[in-house]
């Protein structure tokens, strides 16, 4: 395990070349296509993206799209002028030739419109089911969270596609919000996705990515702040199978005084070629006084043959905060867990099992919803049994 | 009545440069019933020959035989020997986080008795069992062993070894690092366990300490990877008395 704080991190000197300063643009022909060597795509499989980096046609989409939505609440799809107004208003300005031509190029946007006040019990659910991984498509979605509202929603992604996608999240201020991205992809499907906050005063926001599925995931969930004592939480889970990659960005932007973050992101590996790559990028700037930031990454790597790239990045500018720190580790199951539990008589399986539903448990908690926390231990449970057979006894864990 | 026969146990384990032999050829054998206390300086292989009978993956039997009632212990599984009887109490409780106590211990008592506890009585045997160590409560609902300070895992361990009941208890320096208060409340509960006449402990210490409350049938000194004496418990206080240099002295 390694594990920095404030005191071992190097206050940048300006000088330095830093990804973590990018000058965006909404002009696609200021991108040019990734070639991989790029620091921003170096772990990416450029060649399985199906031309999504470079480009691919974003044809009609085949992609069905349903949603639940509580009493007080729109969803619809906007296009034209009203659905040109939306693109921005998380403060989102592209960083890379795809996400670029996304808002350049897709000429809808679904809309949820949470009004200012509001306060939900209910989540609201989007789903995603795509048909056709075959084509290549696009979507810009927009999440309005208004003034001191309090809202859940829920991205689904499931069946299989080709798909960039831009998300636009603004929270209001005073806003309680949270984001949950479902990655639950067929094994074909490549996903590239931009989930951008702009997170208002004194709001909180908590973004959620679980990544199961997919051939080619690669998802950036950023922050940036509206004004002082905004607080963000980045929680991400995922679980990688033999040959996927799954990719996962943080950007979190303390361009604001006071404001608050703390990403964890846990994730399991097994199988040949299962590849994870975790990047959290933290910039402190010189406004960015009295604000507290923590990032961990945890990989659990099941079997031989995975690799799982974890590097997280601190960028300070003013020393005048009170906490900033990271800590990454990957390892193997430990020896010494199974041992004790299996000399209490649990079988070997069954202790493994024990200890990924443990090491996951944590962020599952954390997610707070009772149907996603069961339908993440099913999908943990499905996948633990392709390493460890099906499991007799599920109902002693809980 | 069943019977713990360890012979001519020779266990290595990998260093470095090669492998180590750690037990030189051990000859014990423990009934139901008894209590044996093996004693010895740090570093005699006490624990080891401990987690060799366990089954744990870093140790090699290279010679001998464990058995149970006749039957080989060594060509079992670490699970199935708990299952067989064997518990370890042992001297650094493993940390399980996001494990807790409660699902732990149901699991435990699951897989031993290869069906769920009954609900009911289970929950109310938990916390007599927690009680009886003065162990709070709340402990049921934290996660195995994290944060618990030395003594709280020792505890954890004796409420392990009330609930499962094995047959065989290999307590393994379960007194090191206990205050008095700690150290009475763990010997009170090994001694439970012995009070049903029909169990066998095997008491693994480096202390005489623990001894003035747990009363050994039998001591065994362990110098140098194997016994180099054995008595009654009149050894222990010779012990007491002398320490090890006699026998560390022999040895070199």
């Amino acid at each position: 395990m390694s594990s920095t704080n404030v005191g071992g991190a190097v206050e940048s000197s300006g000088k330095v070349a830093s990804h973590l300063h990018p000058v965006g643009s909404f002009d696609v022909g200021d991108h040019p296509v990734p070639t991989g060597r790029e620091e921003i795509w170096r772990f990416t499989p450029l060649k399985r993206l199906r031309q999504l980096h470079g480009d691919a046609a974003f044809e009609p989409s085949k992609t069905e799209c349903s949603w639940t939505a509580p009493a007080g609440v729109t969803i619809e799809a906007v296009n034209g002028e009203q659905a040109r107004a939306l693109r921005g208003i998380s403060g989102f300005v592209p960083n890379d030739r795809t996400s670029a031509r996304v808002i350049a190029e897709v000429p809808s946007t679904l809309l949820v419109d949470v009004p200012a006040g509001i306060e939900l019990s209910e989540p609201i659910v989007v789903t995603l089911n795509g048909t056709d991984s075959g084509i290549t498509e696009a979507a810009h979605i927009a999440l309005r969270f208004g003034a001191h509202s309090r809202a859940m929603v829920i991205l689904v992604h499931e069946g299989a596609s080709s798909m960039a996608q831009v998300v636009e999240v603004s929270v209001g201020d005073g806003a309680n919000t949270s984001v949950l991205s479902i990655q639950d992809w067929a094994r074909e499907a490549v996903h590239l996705s931009y989930q951008e906050a702009l997170v208002g005063r004194d709001a909180r926001y908590r973004h959620v990515a679980v990544s199961f599925g997919g051939d080619v995931v690669r998802m950036n969930a950023n922050v940036r702040y509206a004004g002082p004592g905004g607080e963000a939480e980045l929680l991400g889970l995922y679980f990688v199978d033999a040959g996927q990659h799954i990719e996962h960005r943080l950007f979190i932007d303390h361009n604001a005084p006071h404001t608050k973050s703390n990403a964890i992101y846990k994730g399991g590996l097994q199988g040949q070629g299962a590849h994870s790559v975790w990047v959290g990028d933290v910039l402190i700037r010189k406004v960015a006084e009295g604000i507290e930031t923590f990032e961990t990454n945890r990989n659990l790597v099941l079997t031989d043959g995975c690799r799982a790239d974890s590097v997280p990045n601190l960028e300070i500018e003013t020393g005048e905060i009170v906490g900033a720190g990271h800590a990454s580790a990957t390892g193997r199951f430990d020896d010494e867990q199974l041992f004790y539990l299996q000399s209490r008589g649990v079988t070997s399986d069954e202790a493994r099992r024990l200890v990924v539903h443990g090491f996951f448990a944590d962020i599952i908690k954390k997610i707070k919803v009772p149907d996603i926390e069961a339908r993440l231990l099913a999908a943990v449970e499905s996948e633990l049994a392709q390493t460890v057979g099906s499991n007799p006894s599920s109902g002693v864990l809980t | 009545m069943a019977t713990l026969e360890v012979k001519n146990l020779h266990v290595s384990v990998d260093v470095e440069d090669g492998k180590k032999e750690i037990l030189r050829g051990v000859d014990l054998t423990v009934k139901s019933g008894e209590t044996h206390a093996i004693m010895g300086p740090n570093g005699s292989g006490k624990s080891t020959l401990a987690y060799s009978i366990a089954g744990h993956p870093k140790y090699t039997v290279t010679d001998g035989t464990v058995l149970l009632d006749g039957v080989d212990v060594l060509g079992m599984t670490v699970d199935e020997r708990a299952r067989a009887g064997l518990f370890l109490a042992m001297q650094y409780p493993v940390e399980v986080p996001g494990v807790s106590v409660s699902n732990f211990l149901r699991t435990a008592k699951t897989a031993l008795d290869g069906e769920a506890p009954k609900l009911r009585t289970w929950i109310r045997d938990v916390n007599d069992a927690m009680d009886k160590v003065a162990m709070d409560r709340d402990f049921a609902t934290r996660n195995v062993n994290e944060g618990f300070s030395g003594g709280e895992k020792k505890r954890h361990e004796i409420v392990q070894l009330e609930l499962l009941n094995p047959k065989f208890a290999i307590l393994d320096e379960t007194d090191s690092g206990l205050d008095i208060d700690a150290l009475r409340v763990v010997s009170e509960g090994v001694n439970r366990f012995r009070s049903q006449g029909d169990r066998a402990v095997l008491l693994i210490t480096h202390y005489t300490r623990i001894l003035r409350y747990i009363q050994p049938d039998y001591v065994h000194v362990f110098v140098g990877g194997r016994i180099a004496e054995e008595g009654g418990s009149e050894l222990a206080e010779r012990l007491e008395a002398e320490g090890y240099d006699k026998y560390v002295r022999v040895d070199a």
